[in-house]
């Protein structure tokens, strides 16, 4: 279904999934800091009449500083972190003509969106792999593995480039930032709370909703006892649960590149043999490590999941299946063939 | 309540126009901002065509008229562009010739194994073949911007203020050489490549 669309249909029907995904996950985040908030208000509600003693979010309002520090701080340090992590080196003087024809890429591919030129990063694995980080457009940086540079050719190797440069247009880097703290602050908080409750915490928050006070009434403290049951279970299902959403984005994103990288070069076809010859090569990229794989053009993991289609596969990988991007890809194409007309001989 | 609602209506009827009128100040601005990124890659391919009939002009004696041809389609395409405004259909013209002229030349370039063999003429077609993709690009990325610019005015209801913020439709690139126009063929087999 998705095949038929043309790239401009494809990159509108991806916003929309990332912006109805987003919305999912502040949702989420907020039942899980404001849940607890609730349940807690409604046992005090329960127990006293008249003015409620429970005024202030204490639990909600902690949980949104700290993912907003760990938010902030993985955008500042984190592009750094990873070209520091996968030993990436700047290319200033190319010292090859591979080199050199990548550096010229990514210049066509700024100039291609307008922006200004990325860094260039080249990193020596053998594995075929790039990715592009940074905090915004002008900070951006674009890496691919020696690896790369050596299988494809030049219309390839742009359309790679290509796609890199769709993450940077698009804010991807930004977005998967963010995401990857809430993830992180949500698995934190996770196993604080069963911590907590495990422990001596337990008797403390069931003596908040236990009807040992004597103006307990009914149906408030069985509302307070549900809110409260029910945010636990979230609470140890959130890793898991953000971790599906997390992913869901970042595979939206990935098509989203790729339909940028159509955009670009106008010439989906190019990427589609890319990707068949990083796919035939794949192995796990050693030097990229988990923290750069949502923003690699393959998972640099070469993941099971990733390959194949299916329930779990869909669920629990950073890249859509690499077939069903090709698909996409060559239903682009084609509609660039039929918009421009009857094929001389094709 | 009645001036109130009145109030309130010119009120936001004001902020629209503002907001329609520096939206379309913009887009002109992007718009002229991608014409002199044309430019720019204009200037490079011209200053680096001496450099490459310089060097190939000993081992390719005999292809006088193809050498000739660029050097010729060269200064009339830096004649167009002097004028230094925005010129499309004219620097279009003159630009599409040069890019032919080159074309013939990288073929007749094909013919001589020793010539592309050599370390610096390898250099040079990666240098110019990459200044080549960079106005396709750049020209690819001003036709967009300029669309933007063109269906924005036109639009209801930006169309309103179109006069006041003096827009006026910007002219496409459009592609004048036959060989440069022919679609590609695309090949959709599900053949993996040799790689």
């Amino acid at each position: 279904m998705t095949a038929g669309l043309n790239l401009f249909e494809q990159q509108a029907r991806n916003r929309r999934l990332t912006v109805a995904w987003m919305v999912l996950f502040i949702l989420f985040f907020a039942w899980l800091g404001f849940g607890g908030d609730l349940a807690l208000y409604l046992a005090a509600a329960a127990r006293t009449e008249g003015q409620v003693p429970y005024r202030f979010p204490w639990i909600g309002a902690v949980v949104t500083l700290i993912a907003a520090i760990t938010a902030w701080v993985s955008w500042r340090k984190g592009p750094q972190q990873v070209l520091w992590s996968t030993g990436a080196r700047e290319v200033t003087t190319p010292q090859s003509f591979e080199e050199k024809q990548f550096v010229d890429v990514v210049e066509e591919m700024a100039v291609a969106t307008g922006l200004p030129k990325p860094k260039v990063y080249v990193i020596d694995d053998p594995d075929p792999n790039a990715f592009a980080t940074g905090r915004d457009p002008p900070s951006a940086c674009i890496a691919a593995t020696t690896g790369l540079l050596a299988i494809l050719n030049r219309e390839e190797l742009q359309a790679v480039v290509a796609h890199e440069m769709g993450h940077v247009r698009n804010f991807d880097v930004r977005l998967m930032t963010l995401i990857a703290a809430l993830v992180g602050v949500i698995v934190v908080l996770s196993n604080g709370m069963g911590r907590m409750l495990r422990g001596g915490g337990g008797r403390g928050v069931g003596g908040l909703l236990g009807g040992r006070e004597r103006k307990a009434s009914g149906p408030l403290l069985i509302a307070a006892a549900v809110v409260f049951v029910l945010w636990v279970i979230t609470l140890i299902l959130a890793p898991f649960i953000s971790r599906i959403m997390a992913m869901a984005v970042s595979r939206d994103r990935e098509y989203l590149a790729d339909a940028t990288g159509a955009e670009l070069t106008r010439n989906p076809a190019a990427l589609v043999s890319a990707l068949q010859k990083i796919e035939t090569h794949e192995a796990p990229t050693t030097h990229i490590k988990e923290g750069a794989a949502h923003l690699c053009i393959a998972d640099p993991l070469g993941r099971d999941v990733n390959t194949r289609e299916g329930r779990l596969a869909d669920l629990l990988a950073t890249h859509p299946p690499m077939a069903m991007r090709i698909t996409r890809l060559k239903g682009m194409a084609y509609q660039q063939l039929k918009a421009a007309g009857p094929a001389p001989t094709a | 309540m009645g001036t109130i609602l009145f109030l309130v209506v010119v009120v936001v009827l004001i902020l629209w126009v503002v907001g329609a009128y520096n939206g379309l100040v913009a887009l002109k601005n992007q718009t002229v901002n991608a014409w002199k990124q044309i430019d720019v890659q204009l200037k490079r391919r011209h200053d680096l065509i001496p450099n490459l009939v310089n060097t190939v002009k000993g081992s390719m004696n005999f292809e006088k008229d193809t050498l000739d041809a660029v050097v010729s389609a060269r200064s009339r395409a830096m004649q167009s562009g002097a004028g230094g405004g925005m010129n499309v259909k004219e620097t279009a013209a003159a630009e599409g010739a040069l890019t032919g002229a080159l074309g013939k030349l990288f073929v007749v370039m094909e013919r001589y194994p020793d010539l592309k063999s050599s370390q610096n003429v390898r250099d040079l077609q990666e240098e110019l073949s990459s200044t080549e993709n960079k106005i396709a690009f750049a020209r690819q990325f001003y036709n967009d911007t300029a669309t933007n610019y063109n269906t924005k005015q036109q639009q209801f209801p930006t169309n309103l203020v179109a006069g006041l913020a003096r827009a006026e439709i910007a002219e496409l690139w459009e592609i004048e050489d036959k060989a440069e126009r022919a679609v590609p063929t695309v090949d959709l087999s599900l053949q993996k490549p040799q790689g």
